[in-house]
């Protein structure tokens, strides 16, 4: 044992901390950055609510609140929600795996710098009184040279750029992972459902990702080196930049979502004390899912007038998507039912997620349809809609998720009453302050307006709406507060609290750096109710990083991969990355100059360390 | 469950090989996954390309010169040919032939500089900048995405065969060289629809 430590530990101190490649480590940060997000996103929601709960309210003017939601909605969009479903990946697909460290550990360290340096870039601009104030899509010709001048559209355009090719580094990690590290005997068929949404979804983030970051560099070349991508006097065309960003954009709410559906089978199934109900549906509806979100992307657009014949298809398309969506909350009803559950926080989370993503789903029909849309599109209709189906449908399981997986991370217990009025005050402030903004949208109050007169009658509800919402933030406080007091006084949990099916709770808890000390063999689909013991398979190096290579269908064993060790290029690589992306805001030439630090950071952080050559015309040639 | 699950020895793992070559080794899929997003980002482009010429009554817009053929053929004929020792060096590397890799990668290494000087005349003969219309800047678009591959991989190659060179060369970086030819084909691959669409589509329309 002792060997695997010294072969695994970071060394310790700073140098530890800025080289390390310990997938536990990174995730953590990248979680205790996204809680940071969370908070200050929440802050700026709260700010928004006081604001519009009188009417003709003074607290903001109308640029105040233009930055206000742009802000919130990036940050919760770009900061929050993608990374910490990438960060959740990070953690805990090795561990489910049964395999020490992700595939490539060196990226992983990458993706987490870079998606620090798109923290930085949002949020130091911001605290130097330069914030994107276009929404967190910034459409031109608004966000075009002619009517944008200075840097606040370019600063978003970039923090896109910087988050996106993180999430794509984590992504191709989490498959190169799932496809050629699992332990032997864990088939595709034996395959735990979580790992097959992380999969998936980690798939759609790489065919969808790569439109976002085209357009918001077409944007950027718009204003820097004036092409005229999305300028009609020069023969461009401003839906260019909406077809591209909805492209990535409708993708990008199942991306957020197809983990979220991940966490809840995983949560379902360990509490129902059953396997899946359905899985093989479960894997079939998720796929089906993946398929169909990259033909929604039109919906977002019935307001700005395509063909009929477009807009007939995408409101079918989008309704489409409902009945595997619709088969998947059957599934878990099943699996409860026919299970023994037993009702943890984890479990409640589960819950409120089906209660409160069902009415988003209802909405969602209801926006699916064009006519209807042209009616509620820019109220507050569709605000309530894609709260309940984001918040609802994926913050809630991830909740639920980190009450799941807390005393594996930390090797305590949260506690259970303060995980319950966390739950009754996010859930009921949740549905307390959003329920009323559909009235309110169909009352005809237009979203992103930063006040209303006292003669709209629409002061009530939105009181209604501000009070819910301080509500759902104390229950937010709660919960972090519970996950802080846990951390040092919780009860120990030992390496299985739940009686979990999946591989990560025969690791102790929290997982040494080397996760396990043998590789776990799989006979099942729940491999840890199949028998008392572990069955493992010996023979991995104790004394040199090396992870388990096996094939792709059937997880036969390969090879042992040398796995690298703790690195400061992965840092110094996403410095030279974020001189050359902020160096492009102000010039195209920092594009072509910044290569070069660049190029030297990865020729460094891949440079192999061998022997020199003995053979050839460049051997070292004894004195 | 509170102890820790005892565990029962069914296999070892000691003699397996520290290697693979191909798809069975690790990297290549890592190398797959970068292949999908910058194709996924190439096909995006060349629908931009297609969706703006869409929107004008004639492509390119009346004054824009054609791009030339020359150069951009010079270019084409040379990347494609290209992959011809570039296949063979693949095959060198699954078979771990030392001498065939190192000189294979220098070789690469000198076809990309001449293809990049070919490029540099190809880019000065467009016919039309980036700012003149939507058009220049659709076509330069691909093109500077295009370039940005063909250096990206030259640079690489650069520093593979260097290291090749003056390193003892291990069963890893048979599968490097390998990786690194195919994303070779991969530029070539990427580049003939972009040719068609460039040189000939407007020819076309």
């Amino acid at each position: 044992m002792s060997r695997l430590d010294d072969t695994w530990a970071d060394k310790p101190g700073w140098w530890g901390f800025v080289t390390t490649v310990d997938h536990k480590r990174i995730a953590a940060r990248y979680i205790v950055t996204v809680v940071a997000m969370l908070f200050l996103a929440g802050m700026l929601a709260l700010d928004m609510r006081l604001q519009l709960s009188v009417a003709n309210g003074t607290r903001m003017g109308p640029q105040l609140y233009d930055e206000s939601f742009s802000l919130h909605g990036s940050t919760m969009l770009f900061l929050v929600s993608v990374p910490v479903m990438e960060a959740m990946g990070i953690w805990l697909v090795p561990l489910m795996l049964g395999a020490r460290n992700l595939a490539f550990p060196r990226l992983s360290a990458f993706s987490y710098w870079l998606y620090l340096g798109g923290v930085l870039m949002l949020w130091i601009p911001h605290a130097l009184g330069i914030t994107p104030d276009l929404g967190w899509f910034e459409y031109p010709p608004l966000s075009g040279p002619g009517y944008a001048p200075g840097h606040r559209v370019d600063i978003w355009a970039q923090m896109i750029t910087f988050t996106e090719v993180a999430a794509l580094a984590a992504s191709v990690n989490v498959v190169a992972t799932i496809l050629k590290m699992r332990p032997p005997g864990m088939t595709l068929a034996r395959m735990p459902f979580f790992l097959w949404a992380m999969l998936i979804a980690s798939l759609m983030t790489i065919f969808a990702l790569p439109a976002v970051m085209l357009v918001t560099s077409m944007l950027i070349a718009d204003r820097l080196v004036s092409t005229q991508f999305f300028t009609p006097a020069g023969g461009g065309d401003v839906l260019l930049f909406q077809h591209l960003f909805w492209f990535f954009g409708h993708p990008e709410v199942y991306i957020i979502f197809v983990p979220a559906v991940g966490f809840v089978s995983a949560i379902v199934e360990a509490f129902s004390r059953r396997p899946l109900f359905g899985h093989i549906a479960m894997v079939l509806s998720l796929l089906s899912i993946s398929v169909l979100a990259f033909g929604l992307w039109v919906h977002h657009m019935f307001a700005v007038g395509l063909p009929r014949l477009g807009n007939d298809f995408y409101t079918a398309a989008s309704m489409a998507i409902a009945l595997p969506a619709g088969m998947q909350i059957f599934c878990w009803i099943a699996t409860i039912w026919s299970g023994r559950p037993r009702f943890a926080t984890p479990m409640l989370w589960v819950i409120g997620f089906i209660a409160t993503f069902v009415i988003g789903g209802l909405s969602g029909i209801m926006v699916a349809s064009a006519p209807l849309d042209l009616q509620l599109t820019d109220t507050y209709f569709v605000v309530a809609h894609f709260h309940y189906v984001l918040v609802g449908g994926a913050i809630f399981p991830l909740f639920g998720a980190f009450c799941y997986w807390y005393p594996k991370a930390t090797g305590r217990l949260m506690s259970e009453r303060w995980g319950i009025v966390a739950f009754v005050l996010i859930v009921g402030g949740f549905n307390l302050g959003f329920f009323p903004m559909h009235i309110l949208g169909l009352e005809g109050m237009p979203r992103r307006v930063y006040t209303y007169g006292p003669e709209m009658g629409w002061d009530g509800l939105n009181l209604l709406a501000t009070l819910g919402s301080a509500v759902s933030v104390l229950g937010g406080l709660v919960l972090v507060a519970n996950a802080l007091v846990s951390y040092w006084r919780g009860t120990p949990a030992g390496p299985d609290p739940w009686g979990g099916p999946t591989l990560e709770w025969a690791a102790p808890s929290p997982p040494p750096p080397y996760n396990f000390e043998h590789t776990p063999v799989v006979t099942g689909i729940a491999p840890l109710w199949e028998h008392d013991d572990l069955p493992v398979m010996t023979g991995l190096n104790d004394e040199a990083r090396e992870v388990l290579v096996t094939s792709v269908v059937d997880a036969v064993p390969i090879y042992r991969q040398h796995s690298s060790g703790p690195s400061v290029w992965p840092l110094i690589s996403a410095v030279a990355v974020s001189a050359m992306f902020v160096g492009s805001i102000f010039t195209a030439w920092a594009v072509i100059w910044g290569m070069l630090p660049i190029a030297i950071g990865l020729i460094l952080w891949f440079w192999p360390v061998r022997g020199r050559a003995t053979s050839g015309p460049l051997r070292t040639r004894a004195r | 469950m509170t102890a820790p699950r005892a565990s029962r020895r069914v296999g070892d793992l000691s003699g397996l090989p520290e290697s693979a070559s191909g798809p069975r080794h690790l990297v290549w899929w890592g190398n797959i996954g970068f292949m999908l997003i910058e194709g996924t980002g190439f096909l995006l482009a060349a629908g931009v390309y297609l969706y703006l010429a869409r929107q004008t009554p004639r492509w390119p817009p009346a004054g824009d010169m054609l791009p030339g053929l020359l150069w951009s053929g010079i270019f084409t004929v040379g990347l494609l040919a290209s992959d011809i020792p570039n296949v063979w060096l693949l095959r060198r590397s699954h078979a771990k032939d030392v001498w065939a890799v190192r000189y294979g990668t220098a070789l690469m290494t000198i076809l990309g500089i001449a293809l990049a000087v070919a490029r540099w005349f190809e880019l000065q003969h467009l016919g039309v900048r980036w700012d003149h219309d939507a058009y220049g800047s659709a076509l330069w678009l691909l093109m500077v995405l295009h370039t940005t591959h063909v250096i990206t991989d030259l640079g690489d190659t650069a520093v593979l065969s260097v290291w090749l060179f003056t390193h003892q060369v291990g069963d890893d970086q048979f599968a490097d060289v390998g990786d690194n030819a195919n994303y070779w084909s991969f530029v070539v691959l990427a580049w003939l629809p972009i040719y068609l669409l460039v040189y000939w589509v407007p020819r076309w329309m």
